[in-house]
């Protein structure tokens, strides 16, 4: 079997800030609420808790985001995927939930620098100055969705694959040197 | 351009992180309903100039939907509550009557 | 002459000359110079010509309210018509030329308008072009459109950059003069997120002009300071070059920032639209000069006072060496004594008040100046310059009591405070007689989502007319606006101003205010549209009571200047000429944007490559490589076709048709909507969402489905496959996945919240590849890892496994009556599969294949495609889908729609097949015709084709479509209406059977 390939490749752009694609990256969609084993079935595969609303808990280079009350999103190395969803369905059998793999339906990007933040607020209605330690947040960017995290010295972002070059594209006119907001 | 607060996720999201999904509390009517009931459900639409209640859907959010209770002349917002509610909350009507004295109810 | 001062200028640096051209001439002027001010330095004051008579026309004002002085800048890439030149900072190699003339600025053949202007009245255009119609085409149109028109449209794309942002604040200051200042200073230091915008590159407004005086110091001192407080500030930021342009509901503002219009070139964007939300808003918009209504007030030279005093002051620009002041208030005093000030001429003062008496008046006369109270001008004498005025009794008719040489006028007939911003969203306003204008109703504030003021307006712009009430206004509406917002401003002195006693200004609208015809038909309104106080005059005549309809008939106030001088002007010259009051009358509607917004900033980011997303499948790098010609379904692009070199489209559609059914076909089907299903309750779901039974459905099996709305029309179909106990998974059109994905959120949200069902769309997930034709199992064979034999994989079922070492899941579906393998992959390995297919598949004549051979070959088989043969008025049962539709079922969604007697009818039209008895293609969309005519002389029909395609499977044209009682109509000849080159014709078709190819399915169930 060939290497996964992510979306664009691993483009990269540098402007006043960095953006990159990054990935392909593991990801699971898990739907449930008020399941019971709910928070050590997470935490067996991405060690962390589980987060509160609209928080992503982060350890390394797994996490769990909360999506809405009844939807997670774990972050994990992009070939634990499968067990991930056979040690979710394991751990919550019986119960209902659904665990789906989205690795390779997402694109991921990291925007980096001490302006990241500038080149967001240029595509999402996102009160910058107001976001939570830890916030996942999903909006959209320009005409798409998006959902990102600060995260390090810059910002998480993720989008859907199909639209990876379109966002891609908008973060790196966002970060267009001179361009900067302040 | 509006601003609604998600009452699933507390994110007050604006008009174009949303969208709308018309007129709530709709009963539906299905197979053995009369046509009248039918006509109800389907096509008579309140449309008020004044207390409004109405389905909206955090699309780019969180992607629940939810109810919303605004002034459709001032677009005053009274509340956000779940969707599943097959009647607004006592409080929210209780903050619009206080508001709103002529108001006649959402029904 | 206008020219330079030697001394003064608040704004020039004489350090710094700047050369720019003018209609091709060569000027200089200093850095800090808008153009206007440098035009004026170089005796430019004849600067355009008017849009009807084509009069000459000068420079009037120094701001965004300037009406005539509109040029077209810059050349190629950076070429921009209707510029105003008093708002445009001068730059190095500005170039600028005049509009609106023709041959030359100087000499303007359309200036013969002027001359038989009596023939152009108010309404002129409503009432010439109607009759005689032939004239509308041969006379009025080539003529209008010669004439007509300001700049020139720009040819080239635009060479710039353009951007939006997004902002957030607890109060949003509208404008940097020291009201703003004094607002956001309030704001600031009660520890608000403030922002300030200011739309000039300076602040300080009127005050620092007028050398106003706070806490004993210059006004540049108060705001120098107010800057370095507010920078200090981290919840301030401060934004100049900044124009509010528009209030919208629940805080909603946006204004255009230019970032770069002075310093073309330099890599930034040009202009970055700000998408503010503040939690209030405060509108320290100030106020704008109103002119004067007496005959000759557009003759170049005739400026208003304040901004003949702005030139004086900012820029060490003198208009002329004569100026006469006229005036009807005491604020034009300070125009007369700053230009004596800086020794130049005021041969008089006119004053249309008796009672001159206040401070300002003294001033003058101690200065020498000759003071004509209850006097008005009867005339401006000139041509394409003022050379003086002849005065007369403001009360009477107009008769020369003197005349006075002079260069240029300056006039002031009062201020209107600039509410647009407070109107945008609804904020009400009262007429103000003291003053003679309208100002903000804070009783009657635009509201916001929490039903309180949105809005709060300050200083001048709310109706305070010294800078000791601008103070004390701006400081106490900043309060209110930062305790509604629940915070507590911060005890602080309020910067103290020494009150100025000022005589009560009088109301002027028309001067004399017994002007005979022949001067109101020469007193400007609206210079910029050429609007008279006749032509309003005549409109109030003709029965325009409604300054609505009286603006749109006369064009009063429709320019690009948005009537910011000649509105409450206009409206007061009706009122007075319909005999009543002016807010009886009222106001034309106040709407965004406050001066031009650039389509390049409302566009921002979205143009070229990103204009649009597009969605990429994972093999879309292989098809653009290879050659493909791409359609858009929704936002993606599939490829449609495959040319090779020398072939048409459609040679290359039929070359892709015949090799898929005589060999193998492979299809990149990435973009078939994907959702997952699971859940205790999910087939009872999936029950009520599909016309079918999907929860008999049994694991490892595919089963046709159709979705119906609740009126009963057909939205999407698909294939569902069994996962498992308690999965399902949906397959939807290309185009409908996340529309299919809502619709069922929002029935297990809102309407079935206690059934236990998750979905997902996983659609990205995987990438898919439909392997198709007689050699499809040959390829698979060859790539190995699983039995895809007839007997462990029959028709309408699938299996997980592997092929050519990829993880994949196959379904035996078709789309095509081949025998075919839709195989999804994960997306991260899509291309190398499609790859390895290719590969694979080059010995079974593998060719990949586009969407125009997908709908031939489903068209050959009689399958219907969303779109196509449904558009929202379409039921399963007009398809003869009937077998679809579960008769067992108590409900699913669209049954009652259904029910409906309209549905029900047996006269519907119905899906049949049709072959053109000469066997060419039917063309697409064409009617089949009916005896009679309807009611509207039409030709009644009685069926559509709604599929038509040249099957190069059959060599003939064949073609689906809907036809009244169809099915029972078989072998029946109709006629279709067809229209081809211009010429209507008919076109005889048989009716037959939908499926037109292997009508047994033959070759899908090998």
């Amino acid at each position: 079997m060939s290497d996964p390939v992510s979306a664009l490749g691993g483009a990269t752009f540098d402007g006043f800030a960095r953006v990159r694609e990054i990935g392909p990256i593991g990801m699971v969609t898990l739907r449930a609420k008020d399941v019971a084993g709910l928070a050590e079935a997470v935490k067996a595969v991405t060690g962390t808790a589980l987060p509160a609303p609209r928080k992503i808990e982060v350890a390394g280079e797994r996490a769990c985001g909360w999506m809405s009350p009844d939807e997670y999103l774990l972050v994990l190395p992009y070939a634990e995927a499968g067990a991930a969803i056979a040690s979710l369905s394991k751990a919550l059998a019986g119960q209902h939930f659904l665990a789906a793999d989205v690795s390779d339906a997402r694109a991921v990007f990291r925007v980096e620098g001490e302006k990241a933040a500038q080149v967001l607020a240029k595509l999402s209605p996102v009160d910058f100055a107001a976001l939570q330690p830890g916030e996942l947040r999903r909006t959209r960017a320009a005409q798409v969705a998006a959902a990102f995290w600060a995260d390090g010295d810059g910002f998480t972002v993720v989008c859907f694959r199909s639209v990876g070059k379109y966002v891609f594209d908008l973060l790196a006119s966002s970060a267009m040197a001179g361009s900067e907001l302040a | 351009m509006l601003v609604l607060e998600c009452p699933y996720c507390g994110v007050k999201a604006e008009e174009t992180e949303l969208s709308p999904g018309y007129e709530a509390h709709l009963k539906r009517f299905g197979p053995g309903s009369s046509d009248e009931e039918f006509e109800s459900y389907m096509f008579a639409r309140k449309n008020p100039k004044g207390v409004h209640f109405e389905r909206w859907r955090h699309v780019y959010g969180c992607g629940k939907w939810f109810l919303a209770a605004r002034c459709t002349a001032t677009l005053e917002v009274f509340g956000t509550y779940p969707a599943q509610s097959s009647e607004p909350p006592a409080d929210l009507v209780a903050k619009i009557k206080a508001k709103r004295p002529d108001w006649k109810g959402y029904k | 002459m206008s020219t330079r001062l030697a001394k003064g200028g608040r704004l020039i640096d004489r350090t710094a000359t700047q050369e720019f051209s003018f209609n091709g001439k060569r000027l200089k002027g200093f850095k800090g110079d808008t153009l206007a001010a440098a035009l004026l330095a170089n005796d430019q004051m004849l600067v355009g010509r008017s849009f009807k008579y084509h009069r000459p026309r000068g420079i009037v004002a120094a701001g965004p309210e300037e009406p005539n002085a509109l040029v077209n800048l810059g050349r190629g890439g950076r070429f921009e018509p209707n510029q105003r030149v008093t708002t445009t900072e001068l730059f190095e190699g500005l170039e600028a030329k005049s509009q609106n003339h023709w041959p030359s600025l100087e000499f303007d053949v359309g200036v013969v308008n002027n001359y038989v202007a009596r023939f152009l009245p108010a309404g002129f255009y409503y009432k010439t072009f109607i009759h005689p119609r032939p004239f509308w085409k041969h006379v009025f149109e080539p003529i209008i459109r010669q004439s007509a028109g300001l700049g020139a449209a720009p040819k080239d794309r635009d060479a710039d950059r353009y951007e939006q942002a997004y902002a957030f604040c607890d109060l949003l200051v509208v404008g940097g003069g020291i009201a703003g200042l004094q607002a956001a200073l309030v704001a600031g230091r009660a520890g608000a997120r403030v922002i300030l915008l200011e739309q000039t590159a300076h602040f300080g407004g009127r005050a620092v002009v007028d050398g106003e005086v706070i806490d004993g110091k210059p006004a540049d001192a108060f705001v120098t300071a107010a800057l370095a407080e507010l920078g200090g500030m981290a919840n301030v930021t401060v934004k100049a070059r900044t124009m509010g342009a528009g209030v919208y509901d629940h805080g909603y503002v946006l204004a255009d920032e230019k970032v770069a219009d002075h310093t073309p070139g330099d890599g930034r964007p040009k202009h970055r639209l700000w998408r503010i939300r503040a939690g209030k808003i405060l509108t320290a918009t100030g106020a704008i000069e109103r002119p004067l209504s007496f005959a000759g007030n557009d003759i170049p030279g005739v400026m208003l006072a304040a901004s003949v005093r702005d030139y004086v002051v900012n820029f060490a620009v003198s208009p002329a060496d004569r100026t006469v002041v006229v005036t009807n208030n005491d604020d034009a005093y300070r125009t007369a004594i700053a230009l004596k000030e800086a020794g130049l001429a005021v041969p008089a003062i006119i004053d249309a008040r008796s009672n001159v008496t206040g401070e300002l008046p003294a001033r003058a006369r101690s200065l020498g100046i000759r003071i004509e109270a209850g006097r008005g001008v009867a005339k401006v004498l000139g041509g394409k310059r003022v050379t003086g005025v002849s005065i007369c009794l403001q009360a009477g008719e107009g008769a020369v009591i003197d005349e006075i040489a002079c260069d240029a006028v300056a006039m002031s007939g009062g201020w209107s405070p600039v509410v647009h911003l407070w109107s945008h969203c609804g904020g009400k306003l009262n007429w103000d007689t003291t003053n003679a204008h309208f100002r903000p109703d804070a009783a009657r504030p635009p509201l916001n989502h929490d039903g309180g003021a949105m809005v709060y307006a300050a200083g001048i712009a709310n109706g305070a007319m010294t800078t000791a009430a601008v103070l004390a206004d701006a400081d106490a509406q900043a309060q209110a606006a930062v305790t509604a917002l629940g915070m507590a401003p911060k005890p602080a002195e309020l910067p103290y101003a020494a009150p100025v006693v000022e005589g009560a200004m009088e109301a002027v609208w028309i001067m004399p205010q017994g002007a005979t015809a022949p001067l109101k038909s020469k007193m400007w309104l609206d210079y910029q549209n050429d609007v008279k106080v006749s032509d309003v005059q005549l409109a109030a005549r003709e029965g325009y009571e409604s300054v609505e309809h009286t603006k749109r008939y006369t064009t009063l106030g429709m320019a690009t200047d948005q009537g910011k001088l000649s509105n409450i002007n206009g409206l007061a010259v009706l009122a007075g000429a319909l005999n009543e009051d002016i807010p009886q009358v009222g106001t034309t509607t106040f709407r965004p944007p406050y001066t031009p917004v650039t389509l390049g900033a409302l566009a921002g980011e979205a143009r070229g490559e990103i204009f649009q997303p597009l969605r990429r499948t994972p093999m879309h790098a292989w098809h653009e490589k290879n050659g493909a010609y791409m359609e858009p379904v929704g936002l993606w692009r599939r490829p449609y076709t495959f040319p090779r070199t020398g072939e048409t489209h459609e040679q290359a559609v039929h070359r892709e048709v015949l090799n898929t059914r005589e060999k193998l076909g492979l299809l990149d089907a990435s973009t078939l909507g994907k959702i997952i299903v699971k859940g205790p309750d999910a087939g009872r779901f999936l029950d009520m969402l599909y016309t079918g039974v999907m929860s008999t459905l049994p694991i490892g099996k595919c089963r046709y489905g159709l979705m119906c709305n609740e009126q009963g029309f057909l939205s999407d179909d698909g294939v569902v496959a069994r996962i498992d106990e308690e999965t399902w998974l949906c397959h939807t059109t290309s185009g409908g996945a996340d529309r299919i994905h809502a619709w069922m959120e929002d029935w297990l949200q809102c309407e079935w919240w206690d059934w236990k069902v998750y979905t997902a769309n996983v659609t990205e997930q995987y990438a898919q590849v439909a392997v198709v034709g007689p050699n499809a199992r040959k390829l698979l064979e060859k790539l190995g890892g699983m039995d895809v034999s007839k007997e462990a994989l029959p028709f309408m079922q699938w299996a997980d496994g592997t092929l050519g070492g990829f993880p994949v899941r196959v379904y035996r579906i078709s789309f095509s009556g081949e025998l075919s393998y839709e195989i999804a992959v994960p997306a991260s390995h899509g291309a190398a599969f499609w790859e390895a297919c290719h590969k694979a598949g080059a010995e079974f004549g593998a060719m990949p294949y586009g969407t125009e051979a997908l709908h031939i070959m489903r068209a050959e088989k009689g399958f219907i495609m969303i779109g196509d043969e449904t558009d929202g008025t379409v039921i399963p049962q007009d398809l003869n889908l009937d077998w679809a539709i579960s008769k067992k079922k108590d409900d699913f969604l669209g049954k009652r729609g259904q029910q409906r007697n309209h549905l029900a009818s047996p006269d519907r039209w119905k899906l049949v097949g049709f072959e053109a008895l000469d066997g060419s293609v039917i063309p697409d969309g064409a009617y089949v015709v009916d005896s009679g005519v309807n009611g509207n002389g039409q030709r009644n029909v009685q069926g559509r084709i709604t599929s038509t395609y040249f099957s190069p499977t059959l060599k003939k044209g064949i073609a689906m479509g809907l036809l009244k009682h169809g099915p029972k109509r078989m072998g029946e000849v109709v006629e279709f209406g067809t229209f081809k080159n211009g010429v209507q014709g008919t076109l005889k078709a048989r009716v037959v059977d939908p499926v037109f190819f292997d009508k047994d399915g033959e070759k899908q169930n090998v």
